[in-house]
């Protein structure tokens, strides 16, 4: 939480955009800046002896694009995919990979004093994605960090 | 100026040098293969004395200091007051070597072998001047030095003490000058020429603005002045003439001396016209050229009654040489440096478009249009257009495997001098194209198999004249395109694999048992096996911790495949057969679980339908299939990839016999095949990482994803029960 918030304070204004997205009956966000594009769900590509959360890969204009289920990923059952579902292709360094949530609901603009830190609980899910939370109209939105939901094997070139 | 800029000059002042280094090599094996003309001397004679101006700019001192030696050897040559043949021209390859050396060196820092510069720098002074010195030299190691200076020394006194030599002579020239418009274009300047000239001595020159049009009619970029200059200098006309050096070609020249004060007003005439010759020889010979071959048709009669073996003779060493001398010259097309990256980007666009037109036809295919519609005919329209334009982007990164090959002349000389043979290199088909990124990771397999081709297939000398051969090793080197690769001979005519002592070397470390029956073919490939080395003590050349075993992974990585042909006492032939670009490949499309993959068509030998009478249980799990009296494992990709827990039946689906790794064969069982394509080839780690099993990725016509199987890694996973990934494909994109 504390790194969260110097990195508000890093920032000349103290409001920031977030998007928010829905995954199974929770609300997520996650920063703007590291959104490329937002697109619809198609068929992926299976990869062999890949993590359970990794869907497979999809074609994004050429590129080979690697998608995260995030359902998966944070711990909840696995969705049976269907046409409304949407995947949120983040950049992270040189990487894109493609989050695969539910539905993306709004974009948020939040003030560093709405950030609360994420109460102790024993969800592993909390404690390793969620990096604050924003309550908002009676809703709560966790804030996940980008860089620990995606694939973590050899993700540096090997070469 | 900022550093920024400077770094850059630096940058393309190091890549002129590689280009002026790769003349100079060229011009020095023409040389010694004895069919030089000056203009092949002239041409490197200019690239030393590029190099020289350029380390002199960026004050690399050690650079200049050597290529001054080395320049003025060539000044001598150039001359014709030395004769560039045997031990001379073995000099200044060695010369160029050490250049090379020098240039690397400044570039990517590190240590210069100061004590082999010295000897070359030696050798090339003793060749350019004082017989004397040399002759001491030899006699001994400590003179060295001062011997350098020797010259200087002496050669003081003799200004100091004659009068007549205290006031050198001095000559009067008349010089025009008038530019070509094309001296404009190569960004000279004469009022740099003039700064030179007044150099020499006291200069009159007077503008002639004659033919200088109106200004409406002016031609901006045409050339239109000329100057008559009067000089009086104490040099000799030769100084005079290098002034106009790096603008020969560029302008009409005409140099007379008039009123020498050393040479009678008769010779000054006969001079005058020697240099009027002299000026002119090339379109001479040119006309003598074109008369003998228009007038004389008896010529052609006379080749026409030679023996058969002479007309097949003839052309083929005619065209080629010509063809270079046209490259080499004048002709040479113009260029532009582009880089790399670029030309990437387009690559990849390319690759992104061809796929987009794949997608569009599959998209109204299955809209249900018609093929003779208008929409149908634009797409075909489309289709060849894309085709045109993938073509003629590899042909941007095509290049001709020539500057790999010019690499390997030194490669050649260093191997030959450590192991004390002689050895005679031949090129052949340099001017072969295939992609950049597969030249570029060529160099390390050729020169390791050069090396061994000498260190391994050549005997030495001895031992080859007693077994009747020249003492002189043949390596040949060629390249050519052959159904749509490249095919490249690493030939040698040395004594050959020697097949029973490779059979033992194999059973000592355990890599065959010693009742295998091996054919001879079976025993040459163990050569390639991992932990083979022939070498009974480590040598310098072959021994470094790199064996055939490498080389063949290295060019498998290309998606190549590498073959030897070897005959007792007669050499060996090793073959690499290569795919002209690693952007795309050619590969047979299967299905296995629902899922679409691609097999390098490289590693597949055939498919066959597999009959359950063949398939045979073989311990718990795995299965073989009988096939031509041979047990071969049989592989399910689909298990093996983890798209099944259960094993596909056999009967069911189609078997593809590969071979893998080390050559063994196995079957890959698949449940269908689609066909074969090409396909641009679509990095999996650029984004994601590796993938077991899996070396890259492609994107096919309906837009989907499909993975490139690494067969090797599949097999290799079937084998130990675990995948583990092996060399990737070279990944494009």
């Amino acid at each position: 939480m504390t790194a969260l918030a110097s990195l508000f304070e890093q920032k000349s204004g103290t409001a920031r955009e977030l998007i928010a997205f829905a995954v199974g009956k929770q609300e997520f966000c996650i920063d703007v800046m590291s959104v490329r594009e937002i697109r619809g769900w198609t068929p992926a590509t299976v990869l062999p002896h890949s993590q359970s959360f990794v869907r497979g890969v999809i074609n994004l204009r050429g590129a080979v694009l690697p998608i995260v289920d995030l359902a998966v990923r944070l711990g909840f059952p696995p969705a049976e995919v269907m046409g409304r579902h949407v995947i949120i292709v983040v950049q992270v360094g040189s990487q894109f990979v493609g989050l695969l949530v539910d539905a993306v609901s709004d974009i948020l603009s939040v003030s560093e004093s709405e950030v609360l830190p994420p109460p102790d609980v024993a969800s592993e899910m909390a404690k390793r994605f969620v990096c604050g939370l924003i309550a908002m109209e009676g809703r709560m939105l966790s804030i996940l960090s980008v860089d620990s939901v995606l694939p973590e094997q050899e993700r540096s070139d090997p070469q | 100026m900022a550093s920024s800029d400077m770094d850059a000059l630096r940058q393309i002042f190091f890549q002129e040098c590689e280009e002026q280094l790769a003349e100079l090599e060229s011009g020095l094996l023409e040389i010694e293969s004895g069919d030089a003309d000056s203009e092949i001397v002239n041409a490197v004679f200019r690239a030393v004395h590029s190099i020289k101006g350029g380390a002199g700019a960026f004050a690399i001192e050690n650079l200049v200091r050597f290529a001054h030696v080395f320049e003025t050897v060539l000044d001598e040559v150039r001359k014709g007051r030395l004769s560039a043949a045997g031990p001379v021209v073995e000099t200044l390859l060695r010369a160029a070597d050490v250049l090379a050396d020098l240039v690397r060196v400044a570039r990517d820092g590190g240590d210069v072998d100061e004590a082999r510069i010295r000897s070359v720098s030696d050798e090339l002074a003793a060749l350019s001047g004082a017989p004397a010195a040399a002759a001491e030299a030899d006699a001994s190691e400590d003179n060295l030095e001062d011997l350098d200076f020797k010259p200087v020394v002496v050669d003081l006194p003799v200004f100091d003490d004659a009068p007549i030599f205290a006031e050198p002579p001095v000559a009067e020239y008349s010089i025009t000058f008038k530019p070509h418009p094309s001296l404009y274009a190569n960004a000279n300047e004469p009022a740099v020429l003039m700064r030179e000239l007044e150099r020499l001595g006291e200069i009159t020159v007077v503008c002639d603005t004659a033919s200088v049009p109106p200004l409406t009619e002016l031609d901006p970029e045409a050339a239109y002045l000329s100057w008559s200059i009067e000089l009086k200098t104490t040099h000799g006309e030769e100084d005079v003439r290098a002034v106009f050096e790096f603008v020969d070609g560029d302008c009409d020249l005409t140099i007379v001396g008039a009123n020498s004060a050393v040479t009678d007003p008769g010779e000054d005439d006969i001079a005058a016209l020697l240099r009027r010759v002299r000026e002119e020889p090339v379109e001479l010979m040119e006309q003598v050229d074109t008369s003998l071959s228009d007038t004389t048709p008896d010529h052609q009669e006379l080749a026409l009654a030679g023996t058969p073996r002479d007309l097949q003779a003839a052309p083929l060493k005619a065209e080629p040489a010509k063809g270079d001398k046209g490259a080499a010259g004048e002709g040479t097309q113009p260029t532009i440096r582009v880089e790399l990256d670029r030309v990437d980007r387009l690559m990849n666009l390319v690759g992104e478009l061809v796929i987009n037109q794949a997608m569009l036809s599959q998209r109204l295919l299955e809209a249900g249009l018609a093929r003779s519609t208008e929409v149908s005919s634009g797409l075909d329209e489309f289709e060849q257009l894309t085709r045109d334009i993938q073509e003629g982007v590899m042909a941007i990164r095509a290049q001709p495997v020539k500057s790999v090959f010019q690499r390997m002349p030194r490669l050649v000389r260093e191997v030959a001098a450590a192991t004390s043979k002689k050895v005679r290199l031949v090129t052949e088909g340099e001017g072969t194209e295939v992609d950049k990124t597969v030249i570029e990771r060529l160099a390390d397999p050729l020169t390791h198999m050069i090396r061994n081709a000498i260190d391994h297939g050549l005997e030495k000398p001895e031992a080859r004249s007693a077994a009747g051969k020249r003492e002189e090793g043949l390596v040949r080197l060629s390249a050519a395109h052959r159904s749509g690769r490249i095919v490249i001979d690493i030939a040698d005519d040395g004594a050959g694999i020697n097949r029973p002592r490779v059979r033992a070397i194999a059973e000592e470390k355990g890599l065959i048992p010693p009742t295998a029956q091996l054919t001879d073919e079976e025993i040459d490939n163990l050569i390639f096996l991992p932990g083979f080395s022939t070498a009974s003590t480590i040598s310098d050349i072959s021994g470094r911790g790199v064996g055939m075993d490498v080389v063949k992974r290295s060019i498998q990585a290309l998606g190549g495949r590498v073959s030897i042909a070897s005959r007792p006492g007669e050499g060996s032939t090793f073959t690499l057969s290569l795919p002209l670009t690693l952007a795309v490949l050619y590969g047979m499309v299967v299905t296995v679980a629902d899922q679409t993959l691609v097999v390098p068509l490289t590693s597949i030998i055939e498919t066959l339908k597999p009959k359950l009478s063949d398939v045979h249980g073989f311990g718990g799990e795995s299965r073989v299939i009988a096939l031509r009296n041979n047990f071969i494992p049989l592989v399910d990709v689909g298990r093996e990839l983890g798209y099944r827990s259960q094993s596909a039946d056999p009967g069911a689906g189609v078997a593809i016999l590969v071979e893998s790794d080390g050559g063994a064969h196995s079957a890959l069982l698949v449940d269908a095949i689609q066909g074969q394509r090409q396909v641009v080839i679509k990095s999996l780690e650029a984004n994601y990482g590796r993938v077991p099993g899996i070396a890259a990725a492609t994107i096919l016509g309906d837009g989907r994803v499909a993975l490139i199987l690494d067969v090797d890694a599949v097999v290799a996973g079937s084998r130990n029960g675990s995948m583990s990934p092996e060399i990737p494909l070279a990944l494009a994109g």
